[in-house]
């Protein structure tokens, strides 16, 4: 087979079959860029979820009488607490820090306020667990597990704040991964309907090679060419539309919270990431879309 | 070359079957033609040989394959050893002479160079050496169907199949084109042409094969069109 030869079919494919073309360019392109950005929002989610990993601690208080009794955590209540959580499988690793060690580090902290230091006695402060977490989304799992036990006086796992922030990223990611699956479908009803129209429009040129006897593979190939080709046309702009999304919006309006350090820096890794699954995905969706509709709709 | 043994078929959509317990042998080599009105079945048994559509019962070989069994992908390999040529000529408009013959070698994945020798010899011995450039409408009708009897003969099929091939052709340029498929079919190729133009059966004397509402009515090895038309 000569791969010029079908080239020049499927440009007068196209060429005959503009507007339908266009149309099913533009559903794919939105399509898979809505679903480029949801992804980038499930990459941003994960990026956080590491980038509070490192920092976020689950902080387990002891009691003070027990933070006084048991300096060195060697008695049977500490041990237990200790215990459990090294038990937990929610748990990275723990650190325990006396009644002592607080009290350096908070006259380190505060070593520029003396007003502050005047008022800190070393026996009201608590030795604390600090408790790293496998997956920093699960931090309430401690807290309901660990509050209430004896020597624990509270737990404090900064759940608001987290709550906020991963919720947040997760309907965004939800919400563009749903808009992406319908303009999906539509993109595919479109390839569907521009096959249609394509097989249509060459029904002598079909005819003729059914009657001479060429193979039904060789009879789809430009449609499929013709489909998978518009459909990387798409994924282009689709590209092209989250890099003018992220120069001119993302990095405008997200560029202070991200400066805080409350977000992982957005870089050209998120647009690589994206391209990777959009070019395959936009391959398969429109080949497939093709496939199944010559199969289903049209003689060949 | 054609065995057709009890074939009936009756499409979905009416009520009456198209072909009604057809026994026929084309053996060969053979010139036949495929006679009756409009209406007798004579496309629909093309179209069965070309295995475009399947019988309702009987059973159908050609050239030694049994048409029932050939699988769906075995389909286009069987089509490879029949050419077709139709009433309406079916050219594609916009590729010239040449590029409409060489359509049939390239779509079966016959390499450039065979086809660039290839097609020059079948238009000459349709007679069209020196129309290669032309597009179809700047033929006259019978120099179309010229491109469409290359274009089926230019795989060497074994059986070339002719439905109404003079329909849209004067008597004059009917007769040439007769006087080409005879030559073809002095080259070894059978040829079983489907036709209600008495005047060309009558006086070519081959073999007539006559339906009438999807059977056959006469079968006659040097016939005419029939008596009273
Ligand atoms: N695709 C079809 N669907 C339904 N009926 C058909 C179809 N093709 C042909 N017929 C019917 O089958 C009969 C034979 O048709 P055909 O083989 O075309 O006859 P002929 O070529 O001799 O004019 C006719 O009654 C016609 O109406
Ligand atoms: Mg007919």
């Amino acid at each position: 087979m000569r791969a010029g030869f079908v080239f020049s079919e499927v440009l007068t494919g196209l060429r005959r079959n503009v507007t339908m073309t266009i149309a099913m360019i533009l559903t794919t392109a939105i399509s898979l860029g809505l679903l480029g950005f949801g992804l980038i929002v499930a990459k941003l989610t994960d990026e956080t979820r590491t980038l509070y990993g490192d920092k976020v601690q689950v902080q387990v208080y002891l009691t003070v009488d027990q933070s006084r009794s048991d300096p060195d955590c060697t008695g049977a209540v500490c041990q237990g607490l200790l215990e459990d959580l090294r038990g937990n499988p929610d748990v990275a690793s723990v650190s325990y820090e006396s009644q002592e060690a607080a009290y350096q580090r908070y006259l380190r902290t505060f070593a520029s306020q003396p007003e502050m230091i005047a008022i800190v006695r070393k026996e009201a402060l608590s030795a604390t667990f600090r408790v790293s977490l496998v997956d920093p989304q699960r931090f309430r799992v401690i807290s309901q597990d660990f509050t209430g036990k004896p020597g624990v006086l509270s737990v404090d796992d900064q759940s608001e704040v987290l709550d906020k922030v991963f919720s947040l990223l997760n309907s965004v990611r939800n919400v563009a991964i749903t808009i992406a699956l319908i303009q999906a479908f539509a993109a595919v009803l479109l390839i569907s309907n521009m096959v249609q129209v394509a097989a249509l429009s060459r029904r002598t040129e079909t005819s003729i090679m059914r009657l001479v006897g060429a193979s039904r593979w060789r009879t789809q190939l430009p449609f499929m060419i013709e489909a998978v080709f518009a459909g990387l046309v798409g994924v282009a702009l689709a590209i092209l539309g989250l890099v003018v999304a992220k120069l001119t919006f993302v990095d405008k309006i997200f560029g202070s919270i991200i400066s805080t350090g409350l977000l992982p820096p957005i870089d050209g890794t998120y647009l690589v990431f994206a391209s990777y699954w959009l070019i395959p995905i936009g391959i398969v969706l429109s080949g497939a879309a093709a496939y199944a509709t010559l199969r289903a709709y049209v003689r060949l | 070359m054609i065995h057709l043994s009890h074939v009936s078929k009756s499409y979905k959509t009416s009520t009456r079957p198209a072909l009604d317990d057809v026994t026929v042998h084309v053996e060969k080599g053979e010139f036949a033609f495929l006679i009756g009105p409009s209406g007798s079945g004579k496309s629909t048994v093309l179209r069965l040989l070309l295995r475009e559509e399947a019988p309702t019962g009987g059973r159908i070989e050609v050239a030694g394959r049994d048409l029932g069994r050939l699988r769906r992908s075995k389909v286009p390999q069987h089509r490879r050893r029949l050419g077709c040529v139709f009433q309406d000529f079916r050219l594609l408009t916009n590729k010239t002479v040449e590029q409409n013959v060489g359509f049939a070698l390239e779509v079966i994945g016959r390499p450039r160079g065979a086809i660039r020798t290839i097609v020059p010899e079948v238009l000459e011995l349709v007679g069209l050496e020196g129309k290669a450039r032309r597009l179809p409408h700047e033929l006259s009708g019978g120099e179309q169907q010229r491109v469409a009897i290359a274009r089926a003969f230019v795989n060497r099929p074994l059986l070339l199949l002719a439905d109404e091939p003079t329909g849209n052709l004067d008597p004059d340029t009917s007769a040439d084109i007769m006087l080409l498929l005879e030559r073809i079919n002095r080259t070894g190729t059978t040829v079983l042409m489907a036709t209600h133009d008495n005047t060309i059966v009558d006086s070519m004397r081959r073999r007539v094969i006559e339906l009438q509402l999807g059977r056959v009515v006469r079968d006659e090895a040097r016939g005419v069109y029939g008596v009273g038309r």
